[in-house]
């Protein structure tokens, strides 16, 4: 929607981007995230991507905002609008700026003169001689800051102010004292803006009814509802960026819908019972160990950790593989290896995640590409973990998981049963002659268990040692392989049960683009961009491991197919050529792993390039 | 391990606990541990503790790590559910066992490589949070399953087969229980059943972690001369000076025990452990008194067996997370999902 002023610029409505420049910990985050949920209200397609350092307080901290109306909300790398606050990176955030953009800076100092760009207009509020005038505080004044500048933004880019005041006024129900400071403060950006620029800026959002029937969640949030709906009691975790808030969350939920009222209760006893157990554990060993022994005695029981908590998983989860007991890791992939970056995002666990664990072994894996999916994929998980009586991974990240994302609203069918696979219980014991753990075997290669506490008869001995189908200790070669095979068949049985791949096919294609997870929106945008230079591209997202049937002819079908995913290694295309049998060299890789979320323009240039060459 | 099993129909008829079972339904498999390993001592003290306690053997679960110790649920309570998880991972499977179904009655055996070196944390984390279980560490100073290297617990001077004498210092888990905050701390010696299965009774009875610390020595690495923990040393330097004596519930107390000597501690399920023959001054609930007479008795080369320390009125983990009591594994899901309507009402909350 390009209209033509009268000045003759032309000005771009819902259609642009914004990045702020901070200081981590001084309250910037609640301030960016007003803007974004503001622009949300208005019903536009938004994103809010948090670029955060692993710190508390004092480094340089981004929030980038992208508005478009068609929902291509990626991240974009090019900036209209520069919030600089943090002197310390004003030269790189500066440069950051599109030409013919703008930079917000605080003019209560000036900027030095090798800072400025020709191409660039330049918008000083003095923000902190404004907020030493009106707040007395020192903290306030640091804080306010935050909000000032928002409401200079408010103003700039045409958010409507009284969806702003709202949603202060929604945060702060419960202290007048800070609700007024933030709409004094917002009013202070707000009226200087109003009064010293010409308001709005050629780039501008106007209410749309695109984001009606959405909600703005993040992927933690929503895996920890998924938890909460399929029936998870227990957990075992150990804090760790960027999951921790899974189980924040999850700890929050039970605590508002699992509580079990206590009539008469004692004196000094609490009203009621909690029907569930977390526990933070000593560490990711332990975590997972719990949830074995919580899986094992038949509760839904999961973890969530990151890469770093995989790898301490790694030696259980062979055990759980080997004696099949069922097990749900949500997984929020961050910088690796090692400790890596912890604050920035990366699909770096595939591999790892696939093949957990020492001898041979492989897992399921399913690939959410947003916090809807996370809550879907979170119920599922648990299903399919029981149904197939083994570990399985959900692979979030840290930019689905810690930044907020416009998706549809979650809902929920009520006729859910959870698949609880195959267990017997004392009544289907009675009419055995005798119960063997890993006999019976059903079309999918499953065999019935027992859980702990049930009639002698289902007793058993779990074991991490060779056995054999009757569970017995072995040595022997053939006892041994029969067990083993058994559980080859049985994982590439759940490729049915695990999400299909989205394929969109599009007539005329010789290339075909492959992705997981949350490349999805930069894919599809890349796809468009791509079909308007000519090149015209099929599209496959795969969600889940074991691969279906349907991979691998995807990948012969097309001149030529890339890979794009988040990590160095090609880890998916390697993972997709193993498994299926592809030849690796059918598939070239388009890969971003420098920690950032992905863009459209990286999967446009990885295979323009290619394509060339 | 083999499956070699006893024949089931005993050639005598043997006496029936309450639930009409005998002896031999609290066995297992043969055991395949060395003859006359410690091990097997302590096998056959935990069937006749589950025998006497007429617990029924579908309500146990029995859990180990690796090493030879982690063998031996194979030979106790066939018709009990087993877990021999990893090494030194015994008891974080029975954390989560435990809290999924808290109403069974949890048992883990572990060693001292288990228990002291790869799980010493897991261990330390499990007394913290004080799991319903007995946790059983059959204690020889030595790795038996990878042929006689030294372990954390063996003690300075204690010499290897080969020779080598050991210089650093040995970790006590009944010191380190009492420094974890633990709630049942005893130590006895394989060869002792007499004392090893009140203990064990008591254990079972207790409302948290019971730590047994059993010294079992190993025949085949850690039984010569210059081994601390070899059946000779622990007959020679054994201080049984608390003896204790379990009196389930509901059941008189035995008249021939001499009252006036006894300290009469109430179990959290209303059953009696009596400890005899104390020394003067000694208090079971007194954990500093209990550390000075552990230390007192050690540095005089003597090992202080007996129930050592308890505490009765400690909470469980259970009660702790103030869960219901009933199994959480029992809830219906119909209570467990909050349901369409509660997550279109949540969903107002994300606009």
């Amino acid at each position: 929607m390009a209209i033509d002023t009268a000045q003759g610029t032309t000005v771009r409505v819902n259609d642009f981007s914004i990045k702020l420049a901070n200081v981590n910990g001084t309250g910037s985050a609640s301030a960016n995230s007003l803007l974004m949920q503001a622009i949300f209200r208005m019903g536009i397609p938004v994103s809010g991507k948090n670029l955060f350092p692993s710190n508390i307080q004092g480094l340089p901290t981004w929030y980038e905002i992208r508005v478009n109306k068609s929902g291509y909300t990626a991240r974009a790398l090019d900036y209209d609008l520069m919030v600089a606050m943090n002197s310390a990176t004003y030269e790189e955030d500066i440069n950051d700026v599109r030409s013919g953009g703008y930079v917000l800076y605080d003019s209560s100092w000036p900027l030095d003169d090798y800072l400025l760009r020709p191409d660039v207009t330049f918008l000083g509020v003095p923000l902190a001689r404004m907020c030493i005038e009106n707040f007395a505080a020192p903290r306030e004044r640091i804080l306010m800051k935050n909000i000032a500048y928002a409401g200079a933004v408010v103003a700039l880019v045409g958010i409507d102010i009284g969806l702003v005041s709202d949603l202060l006024a929604e945060t702060f129900v419960r202290n007048e004292l800070l609700r007024e400071s933030n709409q004094n403060a917002l009013r202070l950006g707000y009226n200087f803006a109003m009064e010293n620029f010409e308001c709005p800026l050629p780039f501008r959002v106007e209410p749309m009814d695109a984001t009606k029937d959405s909600i703005l969640i993040d992927g933690n949030t929503a895996a920890a509802l998924g938890c909460l709906y399929a029936g998870a009691t227990v957990s075992g975790w150990y804090p760790i960026t960027p999951a921790t808030a899974v189980m924040d969350n999850f700890t929050r939920l039970c605590a508002q819908y699992r509580r079990e009222p206590v009539e008469n209760p004692e004196p000094g006893e609490l009203p009621y019972k909690n029907n569930y157990l977390i526990i933070q554990a000593e560490d990711e060993i332990a975590a997972i160990g719990m949830v074995l022994g919580a899986s094992w005695s038949g509760a839904r029981a999961f973890t969530s950790t990151s890469g770093p908590g995989i790898s301490l998983m790694n030696e259980l989860l062979g055990l759980a593989y080997y004696t099949e007991i069922p097990a749900v890791l949500i997984d929020v992939q961050r910088t690796g290896p090692s400790t890596g970056m912890p604050t920035r995002t990366q699909q770096s666990d595939i591999l790892l995640c696939a093949y957990a664990s020492h001898g041979d072994t492989k897992h399921i894996l399913l690939f959410p590409a947003n916090p809807r999916e996370c809550f879907e994929f979170a119920v599922q998980s648990f299903d399919i973990a029981e149904r197939f009586q083994t570990p399985v991974f959900m692979l979030s990240d840290l930019d689905i998981g810690m930044n907020d994302w416009v998706v549809p609203e979650l809902t929920w069918d009520d006729s859910y049963v959870p698949d609880r696979g195959r267990v017997l219980n004392d009544k289907d014991l009675e009419g055995m002659v005798e119960f063997f753990r890993y006999t019976d075997e059903d079309s999918e290669f499953v065999t019935p268990r027992t859980l702990p506490g049930s009639d002698s008869k289902g007793a058993y001995f779990i074991r991490g040692s060779g056995h054999d189908k009757f569970g017995r200790y072995t040595e022997d070669s053939n006892e041994y392989k029969e067990v083993v095979d058994r559980l080859k068949k049985k994982h590439a049985s759940a490729a049915t049960h695990v999400p299909a791949p989205i394929v969109e096919r599009h007539a005329g294609a010789t290339v075909g683009i492959i992705t997981l997870g949350g490349c999805d929106l930069a894919v599809r945008e890349a796809i468009d961009e791509l079909a308007q230079q000519g090149v015209v591209a099929d599209f496959m997202r795969v969600r889940g491991f074991p691969f279906v049937a349907e991979v691998r002819p995807f990948v012969e079908e097309h001149d030529y197919c890339f890979v794009v995913e988040q990590n160095r290694d090609a880890q998916l295309r390697s993972l997709i050529s193993i498994e299926t049998g592809v030849a690796i060299e059918k598939m070239r890789s388009v890969l971003a792993y420098g920690g950032f979320p992905l863009s459209a323009r990286q999967v446009v240039d990885g295979v323009t390039n290619q394509l060339e060459n | 391990m083999t499956s070699i099993t006893k024949p089931l129909i005993p050639l005598v008829s043997l006496p029936k606990n309450e639930i009409g079972l005998t002896i031999r339904d609290y066995e297992g498999a043969v055991s395949t541990l060395c003859a006359g390993c410690g091990h097997d001592s302590v096998t056959a003290a935990i069937t006749h503790t589950f025998w006497e306690l007429s617990t029924p053997p579908h309500t146990i679960a029995k859990l180990s790590g690796i090493g030879c110790s982690s063998k031996t649920p194979t030979y106790f309570v066939r018709g009990a559910h087993g877990f021999n998880s990893a090494h030194g991972r015994m008891v974080t499977i029975a954390t989560g066992a435990n809290a999924a179904n808290r109403e069974l009655t949890y048992i883990g055996i572990s060693g001292d490589g288990d228990s002291l070196s790869i799980g010493i944390g897991h261990l330390a984390h499990a007394i913290r949070r004080n799991v319903n279980m007995i946790y059983i560490i059959e204690n020889n100073g030595v790795y038996g399953l990878t042929k006689g290297q030294f372990s954390a617990s063996a003690d300075i001077g204690s010499r290897l087969k080969k020779g080598e004498p050991n210089a650093m210092a040995p970790i006590d888990p009944v010191l380190l229980g009492l420094s974890m905050g633990a709630t049942f701390l005893a130590r006895s010696f394989s060869g002792d059943k007499a004392q090893l299965v009140p203990i064990l009774k008591a254990a079972a009875a207790h409302n948290g972690l019971a730590l047994v610390d059993v010294i079992s020595p190993c025949v085949t690495f850690n039984d010569h001369e210059g081994s601390t923990k070899s059946y000779r040393f622990m007959r020679e330097h054994e201080v049984k000076e608390i003896e204790t004596d379990f009196v389930p519930i509901r059941k008189e107390i035995h008249k021939s025990l001499d009252e006036n000597d006894a300290t009469e501690v109430t179990m959290h399920d209303g059953s009696v452990v009596r400890f005899r023959s104390v020394p003067a001054g000694y208090d079971p609930y007194d954990r500093q008194k209990v550390e000075e007479y552990i230390r007192e008795r050690r540095s005089r080369g003597e090992i202080a067996t007996g129930l050592l320390y308890v505490d009765e009125s400690a909470l469980d983990v259970h009660e702790l997370n103030n869960t219901p009591e009933y199994a959480l594994n029992t809830v219906p899901y119909e209570k467990l999902c909050p349901g369409s309507v509660e997550l279109a009402k949540m969903m107002t909350s994300f606009r």
